[in-house]
Parts: structure tokens; C-alpha cells; sequence
């Protein structure tokens, strides 16, 4: 009788929409808090550097906070705890998509300094940047649900 | 995913082993049960290590729970 167990896809999977809501969420804040008004804020260095700055420990203590409930939760419905090791299988899914990523976050970096060339207004440039970073980790997180799934 | 050529036994040696379940042998060979579930459905492939750590907890030579057969 095959019993429930922890998959890792289903912790990428709830970490992954997780990302995204509080991406979209902190984007819509600082949309209203700061650009709504004064889209000439758009071109302060100063307003990136701390949108850059705030965004770090949100997403930190936001993922923590995930961590804890998921494994909670996991901890009542398999009676098992989260590995605390990743596993060789694991290791490899976790290269395979590290190397997609790389890709991604390369090709967004590439996109973003070809704006600046381009003599596109600093905010393009920015906003490459921002989704260089969320990109490649979205890209990262569906390739390994990817292998997880269909094997590796 | 990519073809895998690795056919083994596992299911038959654990009903061979008072019925071993999974994570019984996930533990004795320290991977995850999810690692143990990939290799008996033919998902993943395991490294020489971990292979040779199955056949191990089975008392039986590699070649008996794992078998290679080229396309």
C-alpha cells in the first residue's frame, strides 16, 4: 500500500506561487506608494537602490515564514519531517535547472545592457534587472517540478 | 525525459525482504523515498554508489536487482 509521502516538487510548487504573489504584491505597493504620483520617480537611482534594498529581507522573511507553515503542514499530513539533505537525485535536478537558469538570467542581463546602449531611460534597464532575477528563479523552479515529474 | 536503459528488481527484492517497504530502504541506503519510488519506475538512474548500497541491503550481487540493455 503505497502511503503519502514529501515530494519535493509539491515544496518547489508552493515556494514558487508563493514568490510570485509577493513579487506582484511588493511591486503593486511600490507602484502606488512611490510611482503612482510621480512617475518622474521612474529615473531616481536612489528610489531603485532601495526598492533593490526592501525587496532582499521581504522576500527572506516572507520565504522563512512559508517554510515553517509548509513544513507544518507537510509534517500533518505525511507524519514525516522535510529532509534536511538533499539526496544525489536531488543534487542533479538542482544542476540541470541551475544551468537553464543561468541561461535565462543571461539573456535578461544581455537584454538589459543592450537598453542602456540603446539609450532606453534607466528604469528599462531596472526593470530587465528585477526580472532577470524572478525569471530565472521561476525558470529554475518549473524545471525542476519538471524533472521531479517526468524523471531525470 | 531521456530513455533510461537501467531496468532493476527493487520491487521483487523488497517483496523478497518481508515485504521492505520504501522508506526502509530509503533509509538504509540515506536517500529520500521520492529517490527510491524514481528508480523503480525507471525515472532516474543511480549512480554506482547508490547502486551498489541497494544490491547491498539485498545481500546480492549488482547484477541481479539492476540489468543494462542498450537500445
Amino acid at each position: 500500500m503505497e502511503s503519502k509521502y514529501f515530494r519535493r516538487e509539491n515544496q518547489i510548487t508552493v515556494s514558487l506561487i508563493s514568490t510570485i504573489i509577493i513579487l506582484i504584491a511588493y511591486i503593486i505597493w511600490v507602484y502606488n506608494r512611490h510611482i503612482a504620483d510621480s512617475p518622474e520617480t521612474l529615473n531616481d537611482l536612489q528610489f531603485w537602490g532601495r526598492s533593490f534594498l526592501i525587496l532582499i529581507p521581504v522576500m527572506i522573511v516572507a520565504q522563512i515564514v512559508i517554510h515553517i507553515i509548509f513544513a507544518i503542514i507537510n509534517k500533518i499530513i505525511t507524519r514525516q519531517d522535510i529532509p534536511s539533505k538533499t539526496d544525489e537525485m536531488g543534487q542533479l535536478i538542482e544542476l540541470k535547472s541551475l544551468r537553464i537558469s543561468r541561461w535565462v538570467q543571461s539573456v535578461f542581463f544581455i537584454l538589459a545592457m543592450a537598453a542602456l546602449a540603446m539609450n532606453y531611460e534607466i528604469w528599462v534597464m531596472f526593470v530587465l534587472l528585477i526580472a532577470s532575477c524572478f525569471m530565472s528563479t521561476i525558470v529554475e523552479s518549473l524545471a525542476q517540478i519538471y524533472y521531479y515529474r517526468k524523471g531525470v | 525525459m531521456s530513455k533510461c536503459n537501467i531496468h532493476n528488481n527493487i520491487r521483487t527484492f523488497r517483496f523478497h525482504k518481508n515485504e521492505m517497504t520504501q522508506q526502509e530502504l530509503a533509509d538504509k541506503v540515506g536517500v529520500t523515498r521520492q529517490t527510491i519510488v524514481a528508480i523503480e519506475n525507471g525515472k532516474y538512474s543511480p549512480t554506482l554508489e547508490l547502486a551498489f548500497k541497494i544490491a547491498a541491503v539485498f545481500e546480492t550481487p549488482l547484477q541481479e536487482v539492476f540489468s543494462y540493455e542498450p537500445q
